[in-house]
């Protein structure tokens, strides 16, 4: 028995496997460089929100509202629209409205919120009698942030990243509807437009397979991470 | 109260807290003089105000009247590098701990070291040697905290607060979390600590037998104010607030308070002792002179710190009680007679 007859026998539709090959390329880099960017806004913003928010090391109501509201109305736009909204902005920033370059804007404008949001709250978890003791001890607020809080929680904060990638997979296959690329993209102009079942089972198989190993991977650097 | 200035002096300090646009009063205005070298004990019920008026002497609270000095110097609106300036020359720990539980034990005693620029890592990693010795933890250098026992984690709190070579160690609560046999091996360490380095100790508690182990002198806090100070043996043996004599009484009795003599005959005497004469044959040499009879209803004999003490409690009965009575204080025994 030889492999591509298998294939052909189970997916008759598809003639071009590059093709999906080059599809999961896109979505990886869509992933890679939308999380690595949210990572880097989100996470000063969830350290942000975190500080000005009551009782906190910088405890500013006024400055937390304003970012809070910012947050969340961000988070309530549903992606599909937030990228079409966003259109103009990714223009003016990527010279692109469609493929990688296009959808990394709305994807990280869509999750960083969301990550921040996350950050925040395991921030939260660190008690407030460590951060108590480094100022006892005459630590910085930077020190503090850098040296206690993120460390501590830093196991809340990669399952954090988790989430988001997580999430971000789906993101990046909505966009695939209005032309962002990779395996969404592939499952509905082929799949759905194209009524080719086998091409929606192959993507949606893959898209399973992206956020298992994502999972795992995560709860993997996790168990590593915790000390408690 | 002395001629030399105290090391940390609190004029008219007063604390309260805004809770939902009201002021609560937390601590009233309170003075109170630590000499350098004692150690210092607050104690007091919970949400008496002890951890407020502890953390004003590093700031943690600023006062909402009043001034904060340390060492002759007013330091109650400092900020910036002098306030991390002070505050680490304050050590301070705490009944949970609170150390980095993403940190060694030998990380989290070099902790404060790597907060200033000055130290490198060869003598941090010096200085963090002889921390782990000095608290009896240098086999567990490299475990996590959430791999030690309390006693453990309170050693390493300790030895994270001197790291820095501070004048002043506050203990909030230190051993509150911790079992008696635990509690007192750790109070022997603030002990050894405070005579060996010189070190001034302010700790709070609500229990009176952690003042009587290792504080020299308390002050009892009731409801944000100081209801009693003085020498711990003194307190002691001759508490006069309500609150203190409960604590006093808690320490002797258990929770339950003095047991019942109603149905003893004779009348009721507590002699106190302290010093020498806690140990001299004074009672059994009034007993041959006046030939008064006693029953030994409850007592006490044990140390104050250093201090013996003892505390009887007796049911007499006698022709020549007077004489007795007398005879007991001309030997330096306190006697009082108890009111059924
Ligand atoms: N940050 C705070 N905000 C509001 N009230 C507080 C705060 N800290 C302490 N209090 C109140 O002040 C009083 C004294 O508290 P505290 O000093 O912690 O007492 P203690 O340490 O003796 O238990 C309590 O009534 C407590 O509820
Ligand atoms: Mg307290």
């Amino acid at each position: 028995m030889n492999a591509p007859s298998l294939l052909q026998q189970w997916f008759p539709n598809i003639t071009d496997w590059t093709e999906i090959g080059q599809a999961c390329i896109d979505t990886l880099l869509m992933l890679g460089g939308s999380l690595l960017l949210t990572v880097v806004i989100g996470l000063p913003l969830g350290v942000w929100l975190f500080l000005a928010s009551r009782d906190q090391l910088h405890d500013s109501p006024r400055s937390y509202a304003a970012l809070s509201l910012v947050v969340n109305v961000l988070r309530s736009i549903p992606f599909i629209i937030l990228m079409i909204l966003l259109m103009p902005l990714t223009f003016f920033l990527m010279r692109a409205t469609i493929g990688i370059r296009g959808a990394i804007p709305p994807l990280v404008i869509g999750a960083a919120p969301f990550f921040a949001r996350l950050v925040e709250s395991s921030l939260r978890e660190v008690g407030a009698g460590v951060v108590e003791a480094s100022q006892a001890m005459g630590a910085t607020t930077g020190q503090i942030v850098r040296r206690v809080l993120l460390p501590e929680a830093r196991a809340g904060i990669v399952a954090a990243i988790t989430v988001t990638a997580i999430a971000l997979v789906g993101y990046t296959a909505m966009g695939g509807i209005i032309g962002a690329g990779g395996l969404g993209s592939l499952a509905y102009q082929y799949g759905y437009l194209g009524y080719k079942p086998d091409y929606m089972l192959v993507t949606v198989a893959l898209l399973v397979l992206l956020v298992q190993l994502l999972q795992m991977l995560g709860d993997a650097i996790v168990r590593r991470m915790s000390h408690r | 109260m002395t001629d030399h200035p105290a090391l940390i002096t609190l004029k008219a300090v007063a604390k309260s807290y805004r809770v939902r646009g009201r002021d609560i009063p937390a601590l009233q205005p309170t003075d109170l003089a630590i000499d350098a070298g004692e150690v210092f004990g607050i104690i007091g019920h919970s949400g008496a105000g002890k951890s407020t008026l502890l953390r004003l002497i590093n700031l943690l609270e600023r006062p909402t009247a009043g001034r904060v000095v340390i060492e002759g110097a007013d330091v109650t609106g400092i900020d910036g590098a002098a306030l991390r300036d002070l505050r680490a020359g304050i050590g301070m720990i705490f009944q949970h701990f609170n150390l980095l539980s993403s940190r060694t034990v030998r990380e989290n005693i070099a902790f404060p070291l790597r907060l200033r620029p000055g130290m490198d890592e060869a003598a941090i990693n010096l200085r963090v040697q002889e921390l782990l010795e000095r608290v009896g933890l240098a086999g567990h250098a490299d475990n996590y905290p959430a791999q030690l026992s309390g006693g453990q984690k309170q050693r390493v709190g300790i030895a994270r607060a001197l790291a820095n070579k501070p004048r002043v160690l506050l203990c909030d609560e230190a051993t509150s979390a911790l079992d008696p046999q635990t509690t007192a091996s750790v109070l022997d360490l603030l002990l050894d600590i405070n005579r060996e380095l010189g070190l001034t100790i302010v700790l709070i508690t609500h229990e009176m037998d952690v003042i009587r182990r290792v504080c020299d002198r308390v002050a009892v806090l009731d409801a944000g104010r100081v209801v009693e100070l003085g020498n711990v043996v003194d307190v002691f043996l001759h508490p006069e607030h309500p609150t203190t004599r409960r604590f006093v009484s808690e320490a002797e009795h258990g929770d339950e308070g003095g047991p019942d003599y109603s149905g003893v005959a004779g009348n009721l005497m507590r002699l106190s002792f302290r010093g020498e004469t806690t140990y001299a044959p004074t009672l059994s040499e009034v007993v041959r002179d006046t030939g008064i009879e006693y029953n030994l209803l409850s007592g006490r004999i044990d140390r104050i710190k250093d201090i013996p003490y003892g505390q009887l409690t007796l049911a007499m009965r006698g022709e020549r009680m007077d004489a007795a009575v007398a005879q007991l204080r001309a030997a330096g025994v306190v006697v009082q007679e108890i009111a059924r």
